[in-house]
């Protein structure tokens, strides 16, 4: 074992920073794991020789071998099972599944065997898993290459959810999922692997090199699960949103000039309810934005719970803002994504009685 | 190993130690290319079954390879169709016309005219024979490079490339990327993105057809790396256990993006050979010999019609393109490798079959040539007067939510509602129709 799962020198934390793209920080915090971890395996359909087909991966396989860094079969269930199969020995497996669409063959080692070996066994065999997805809309890519099905897995018990919004973000999230004994979730909004795209697609984009976010940190650094951040302090009402659209809902909050405290779950299970409830008893106004299908979507789940812990404090009814239930459209796509317009009438509708 | 319940600690050190296999292809980027190891059995040197011999017997048929074309041309051997030589120029200019198709969509795509394309380039006789040896109302489940099967059935050109541009044209109001096709007229299945959600239900439809006492089949395609999806396996067994009428075909074109057929078993065997499993036929073809696809296609339908069941069909092939639009295959492979492909260019060896048998010439093939060019040229000009996808969106708008469910429920009209008074409030293009 020792052959092919080779020690390597402890790396410590460097005080270091360079320019990245998400892409680039996802790649550094698996090469991270790796050099600190020998337990830390990445597999997935054209993650090795190849680097990924969005290039996250790319080099580890030349660094850190063939045997830790492996091309699968185009069997999603077969990736996660054994995944689930190697982290009962004792390893760390990080698979990919190339776009979040294609995770529904893997549906039931994810459901019924992830998420709960834990429980069933009582502890004797766990899921140290973290699967990396592509996933969100905006690049034309038509119904199997956009879809936000984060809502179906914080469904289930047992499986935690991540989503960063930005490279720093994304670095160190994943290198705490890694670290995770519990099977995560690691969605990665593919519209912003190269910059934080604010929604007006008939712009053109940035990338992340001129963004704050994009300076990150080259060595070790983890960002807890579970925690939200607040983007934007204010007081005038609470916007709850995670990956693309905490940028969407910046520029549209920066145009409609409104005092708004926008906060970035960043995790989904756990859910950081201290800081919601913190904010929205400020606010008093709740508005929950994601690009995914609205009905049962995680934003019915926030609903809820702001209803319930905060209903004495609200102003008004909690809005939702969401992609509309319906499969993800190719030619309509800026129909169908809830841009700016979608989130400025919302924020006039929450905001009416202001 | 650390904490976890790896069993490592207690290794047994009297033992050597185990080693993971990671399957590796011969070459990759900047290696020379020398596919000596491709074992070619001589055309003609392949036994014929009879349809109705049972699955049992098949053993031979998954290792070798179904051939018809020999080296200098002519058509030899127990599997060769004895086609008319009208046939064999009709399926000449189907695959011609293919590969001009693809050649100007692959261009419209690199020219900012859609999203999204994907060629068949080099594996053009797998779907265009096995179309002309089904009937016309048979039905195709095929994966999304089997274009070639609408091609041969002779459908409008303007239709797919309305489809492909997302215009007002095309009939599946651009809600699909572009290539995934749907023409129930033509017996074609609608194409999902999701690979090998197609094969079992091409076997629920083939036995539907058994069960309706109907005398029509279907056929299934995916490549050799979909053959690892559990929908493939579930498909098999059902088609074994219904001895469903269906043709189920793996396109082993050698790659599946990056990743060679290695990852999805090659090393250890054919994919032919997983129908000796199952139970059921199984046959391997060279799929650049068009007369051998069509003669073991012809065959799998006549087992299939007379209640015999399903065949496996593996097509040796090479997929000579990039995977898509979006992929660079000089990352992963050399770029050897398309030339130096054993078994030659399809369209090159129909034309010198043709040639050899004194029913074709260069001059007639290079007038073809020049004649398909014009037919796509002039089929792409006839599309994009119903415009290209971005230049301004072409969907009525409302169209969004048609085809959710049969009839719209409260939240869809609702949402829809939501979304034409967004479209007032914001001036966006497609409003100024
Ligand atoms: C369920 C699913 N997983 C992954 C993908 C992504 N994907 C699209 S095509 C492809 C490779 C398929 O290769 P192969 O089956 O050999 O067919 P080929 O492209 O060579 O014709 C992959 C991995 C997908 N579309 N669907």
């Amino acid at each position: 074992m020792s052959e092919i799962l080779p020690e390597t020198a402890e790396a410590g934390a460097e005080a270091t920073s360079s320019r990245m793209n998400m892409i680039q920080a996802i790649n550094s915090a698996l090469d991270i794991m790796m050099d600190r971890d020998p337990n830390v395996i990445v597999m997935g359909e054209d993650v090795g020789y190849f680097g990924g087909v969005f290039r996250a991966t790319a080099g580890l396989q030349a660094k850190h071998g063939k045997t830790r860094v492996f091309d699968t079969p185009i069997t999603e269930c077969g990736i996660i099972g054994v995944a689930v199969g190697m982290g009962a020995y004792g390893l760390r497996p990080v698979p990919e599944i190339q776009f979040a669409d294609y995770i529904y063959p893997a549906l039931d080692q994810l459901v019924s065997e992830a998420a709960r070996l834990r429980y069933r066994s009582a502890g004797e065999f766990t899921s140290p898993i973290t699967v990396r997805s592509p996933f969100g809309g905006g690049i034309f890519g038509g119904q199997t290459h956009s879809q936000s099905p984060e809502g179906i897995f914080t469904h289930v018990s047992g499986i935690k959810t991540v989503i960063p919004s930005t490279p720093y973000d994304a670095k160190g999230l994943l290198i705490a999922a890694i670290e995770d004994n519990d099977p995560v979730l690691f969605f990665e909004p593919k519209r912003i692997y190269n910059g934080p795209f604010d929604g007006y697609w008939d712009r053109p984009t940035q990338n992340w090199s001129k963004h704050p976010a994009g300076d990150v940190p080259t060595g070790y650094y983890r960002i807890e699960l579970g925690k939200a951040k607040v983007v934007r302090a204010g007081g005038a009402l609470t916007i709850l949103a995670y990956g693309t659209m905490v940028h969407v809902c910046t520029a549209v909050v920066a145009a409609a000039g409104v005092d708004a405290e926008i906060i970035d779950l960043r995790t989904l299970i756990p859910l950081d309810i201290e800081t919601i409830e913190a904010s929205v008893k400020k606010t008093g106004r709740c508005m929950i934005v994601h690009e995914a299908t609205r009905t049962g979507g995680f934003g019915a789940e926030l609903s809820a719970l702001v209803q319930e812990r905060c209903f004495y404090h609200l102003e008004a009814p909690i809005e939702r803002v969401t992609g509309f239930d319906t499969p993800y459209p190719h030619s309509l796509e800026w129909a169908y994504f809830p841009g700016p317009v979608r989130i400025t009438e919302a924020l006039k509708k929450i905001m009416k009685d202001a | 190993m650390s904490n976890g319940s790896g069993t490592n600690g207690s290794a047994r050190t009297n033992l050597p130690p185990l080693t993971l296999h990671v399957p590796e292809p011969k070459f990759r980027p900047g290696d020379a290319v020398d596919f000596a190891e491709v074992d070619v059995p001589a055309a003609g040197s392949v036994r014929r079954p009879d349809t109705a011999e049972a699955a049992s017997g098949f053993t031979d048929l998954v290792y070798t390879l179904i051939r018809v074309l020999d080296d200098d041309g002519k058509a030899v051997g127990p599997w060769n169709p004895r086609l008319s030589p009208d046939v064999v120029r009709r399926m000449l200019r189907s695959m011609a016309l293919l590969r001009a198709f693809d050649d100007r969509m692959f261009r419209a795509q690199r020219q900012g005219k859609t999203s999204f394309y994907m060629k068949a380039l080099g594996e053009e006789a797998v779907a265009v024979a096995a179309a002309y040896a089904l009937d016309h109302d048979d039905m195709c489940f095929p994966s999304y490079r089997q274009q070639g099967l609408l091609i041969a059935r002779g459908w409008s050109l303007v239709d797919m490339m309305n489809q492909i541009y997302s215009n007002r044209g095309d009939r599946l109001q651009g809600k699909q990327l572009p290539i995934m096709y749907s023409v129930k007229d033509a017996g074609f299945f609608s194409i999902s993105g999701n690979l090998t959600t197609q094969y079992p239900q091409a076997v629920g439809w083939a036995m539907a057809s058994a069960a309706k006492g109907d005398t029509r089949i279907a056929a299934a395609w995916c490549g050799e790396g979909s053959t690892a999806e559990g929908d493939f396996h579930a498909a098999c067994t059902f088609a074994s256990v219904y001895r469903a009428p269906v043709i189920l075909n793996i396109v082993n074109n050698q790659w599946a993006i990056s990743s060679f057929s290695g990852f999805a078993g090659a090393e250890a065997t054919t994919f032919a050979a997983r129908a000796v499993g199952y139970g059921i036929a199984g046959l391997r073809v060279d799929g650049n010999d068009a007369l051998a696809v069509y003669a073991a296609t012809e065959w799998a339908a006549e087992r299939a019609r007379t209640n015999q069941g399903s065949t496996l069909i593996e097509h040796f092939t090479y997929r000579a393109e990039g995977h898509s639009t979006s992929d660079d295959p000089g990352q992963y492979r050399s770029e050897g490798e398309p030339n130096a492909w054993p078994l030659g260019d399809p369209i090159r060896r129909l034309k010198e079959h043709l040639i050899a048998i004194g029913e074709w010439d260069e001059e007639r093939h290079a007038a073809q040539d020049k004649e398909v060019a014009e037919e796509v040229k002039a089929a792409q000009k006839e599309a994009e007067k119903n415009g290209i996808l971005g230049h301004g969106l072409h969907q009525p708008l409302d169209t969004l939510f048609d085809g959710v469910f049969e009839e719209m429920p409260w939240h869809l009209r609702e949402q829809q509602a939501q979304m034409l008074a967004e479209e007032t409030a914001s001036g966006r293009p497609w409003d100024k129709k």
